[in-house]
């Protein structure tokens, strides 16, 4: 049994206008000093603008096991793509 | 990072199936990356535990030969450079723990295999830093071969491991500068400082080729990680790269190189260099290094410490989750 | 209290010695808090405790460079303990991690109502350099307000080492507000705030954490002063030595 510190996933923004990114993780007893040891960790060069952190416990996952059932059934949607369509050059483009 | 779930990998992995592990040396030797909850042979994540493990205790013991000269450094400037680095180092034996731990093995365990001495830690940690060029020299020398061990890293077909040596790699991009910043000083300095400089390399030089580990023909498993891709290039490969690049900036310093039998080869289009003292090597990983005794003895006493800090902490949260349900 | 300087020295100029005064008590804190590094509990606070140190250090550069026209090193490195005008809170060692973070939420608690206050000052470098680090120490004031609860309401063990460590640094509390000529004269120019005018707001603030950490406030002791008149506690000529050996050993040298 470990007595380490749970584990929380650390999300940086990295500036205005963009989504939050995983950066890593860090130990913390609780919520308030994860995120202090999130900005003490992962944003010691200016890196961010705002932090989550989440419980990594908290985090599901899909499984790699079912990897194929999950994601190749998009593959032959091709008609979602703009690029499955033809419209003559002529035309202007919106 | 991603370590929910793991006794479900550990269920699958007792079958060790032949088509499984097909598959998966397959994907390694398409450059592809293997992730935490994907199914790997047990002999690729303990090597790799052992490797990241490794990796992470080789920051944190090498924080002390540095951290010995925080409270000395000689000016302001120099004394907030060092810190940060040394805090950078810090950094990186974080994100490299949590790479280790996604592979199953939790920091706790990790840190009490290092303080039993079941766990090995670059030898380059055993010896002392004695003057200010030390620090110098280990930015210059030890990063320097660091870094060359570790850029190839970034493409380790273990992807939490990659993308933390991603971050270790940009981030020790001003590591290596710094100290050949402050060989510069020291090499054009007072005849005291030249002096130091001149030490420094020479007590330097030869345990920092030792750091990219034995010949490759006395390391057995060369091949089959450079098979799994968590090792790119062979030790002698990285060992000639790092003399060719570091002998030419000891030059420029004005220092002489402490190996006789150093001398330009044209045909291999490299330096030829004297023999190691492999024995010395093998007694250092042993843990018979100069200072191998202190260097564990800070560590579990910052570890034992600590103790009862964790403690309180785990404590304080226990208590207020039992109020917020009262 | 006597406020006479300890050499007779003539009357220095009040602002030079209010920049070393500043510049001292982050100089010295900054790197009692170096002494951590790869020390600490845990990676995580290790990395913590450099920040703290390394803003610290920072705020003694900019304090000390505009003290010494430039120089700041020459002014860390060449002046001896009777030169130095840090109050006695900093210089404290730092014990267990307990004692550290007391002397840090009582230091970092009233440089922060004090930056604040700076940052009003009718002097342009004060200003711009308040401005800046009153971010800084908001942060060291959460922080180690954070620690202090956590250590204060943990464990057993860690109540304990708590009210030691705050018992320990609690007898150089006065001294933060201690007004002498000096800083009564950049006070009447509005250049330095006035201390007393924030003790109570202070008080209410360390006690307000101290109740959310189940510990009593220690009780009133005896002020220990004399900081500000280099008038130190034995830590601080070890300190020193330390610090300055390099720069001391080789005046030749730079570095």
């Amino acid at each position: 049994m470990s007595h380490d510190w749970p584990l929380w996933e650390v999300f940086v923004r990295t500036k205005g206008g963009l989504s939050h990114r995983h950066f890593g993780s860090v130990h913390a007893p609780d919520a308030e000093l994860a995120l202090r040891h999130a900005r003490d960790t992962y944003t010691r060069r200016q890196e961010g603008v705002s932090i989550w952190v989440v419980p990594s416990a908290a985090i599901v996952a899909s499984d790699p096991e079912q990897a194929g059932e999950l994601f190749e059934p998009a593959a032959d949607k091709i008609y979602r793509h703009p690029t499955f369509y033809d419209i003559p050059d002529e035309v202007k483009h919106i | 990072m991603y370590t929910t779930e793991l006794s479900k990998t550990a269920k699958i992995q007792n079958l060790e199936d032949p088509k499984l592990l097909e598959a998966f040396e397959a994907r390694v030797a398409a450059d592809e990356f293997i992730e935490p909850k994907d199914w790997m042979p047990e002999a690729y994540r303990r090597t790799l535990t052992r490797q990241i493990s490794q990796h992470a205790h080789s920051e944190i013991v090498g924080m002390l030969p540095e951290g010995n000269w925080i409270t000395r450094a000689p000016s302001l400037r120099r004394k907030a450079i060092l810190l940060a680095k040394v805090q950078d180092e810090a950094g990186h034996g974080l994100y490299l723990y949590c790479a280790a731990e996604t592979l199953g093995t939790s920091r706790e365990e990790m840190i009490e295999a290092l303080h039993c001495g079941k766990a090995k830690y670059s030898t380059i940690f055993n010896y002392p830093t004695l003057t200010w060029a030390d620090i110098g020299a280990i930015g210059w020398l030890v990063d320097g071969a660091a870094i060359m061990n570790q850029v190839p890293l970034q493409r380790t077909s273990y992807g939490p491991y990659a993308r933390a040596m991603v971050r270790v790699c940009k981030e020790e991009s001003f590591h290596q500068r710094q100290g050949y910043e402050i060989m510069i000083t020291m090499a054009n300095g007072t005849p005291e400082q030249k002096r130091m400089a001149q030490d420094a390399l020479n007590r330097w030089w030869w345990p920092s080729l030792m750091m990219f580990g034995p010949p490759d023909a006395d390391s057995p498993n060369t091949a089959q990680s450079m098979r799994w891709r968590i090792k790119r290039e062979t030790n002698d490969e990285l060992r000639q790269k790092f003399v060719d690049i570091t002998v030419p900036q000891a030059d420029f310093l004005g220092l002489k190189v402490p190996d006789q039998a150093l001398e330009w080869n044209e045909s291999k289009g490299g330096y030829d260099f004297g023999e190691i003292d492999w024995e010395e090597f093998y007694s250092v990983v042993r843990g018979e290094g100069p200072v191998a005794k202190e260097r564990m003895e800070a560590r579990r006493k910052a570890w034992e410490d600590g103790a009862w800090v964790r403690d309180a902490a785990a404590a304080h949260e226990e208590k207020r989750r039992a109020r917020k349900a009262a | 209290m006597a406020t006479a300087s300890p050499v007779d020295a003539p009357p220095v100029d009040a602002r030079h010695d209010y920049l070393l005064r500043l510049g001292d008590d982050s100089l010295i804190l900054g790197q009692r808090l170096g002494e951590w590094c790869g020390h600490a509990p845990v990676l995580e606070v290790d990395l913590s405790l450099a920040n703290l140190s390394l803003d610290l250090i920072g705020q003694a550069t900019h304090l000390l460079e505009e003290a010494g026209a430039g120089d700041g090193d020459k002014l860390a490195f060449h002046r001896d303990v009777l030169d130095f005008r840090n109050c006695l809170l900093v210089e404290q060692p730092n014990g267990d991690f307990a004692r550290t973070m007391a002397r840090h939420l009582l230091f970092s608690t009233w440089q922060h109502m004090l930056f604040q206050r700076l940052a009003r000052s009718s002097d342009r470098f004060l200003v711009e350099f308040a401005s800046k680090a009153v971010k800084e120490v908001a942060y060291h004031r959460e922080l180690s307000s954070e620690w202090v609860i956590r250590l204060g309401d943990g464990t057993e063990e860690s109540a304990q080492r708590m009210t030691e460590g705050l018992d320990w640094n609690w007898r150089f509390v006065p001294e933060l507000f201690e007004v002498d000529e000096t800083l009564q004269a950049l006070i009447d120019r509005r250049i330095a705030p006035d201390p007393r005018e924030f003790e109570d707001e202070y008080r209410s603030a360390i006690a307000a954490v101290l109740a959310e950490a189940k510990l009593e406030g220690p009780a009133d002791q005896r002020p220990i002063l004399g900081g500000r008149r280099g008038h130190h506690s034995e830590h601080l000529g070890h300190v020193l030595a330390v610090m300055q050996f390099l720069p001391r050993t080789y005046p030749d040298a730079t570095w």
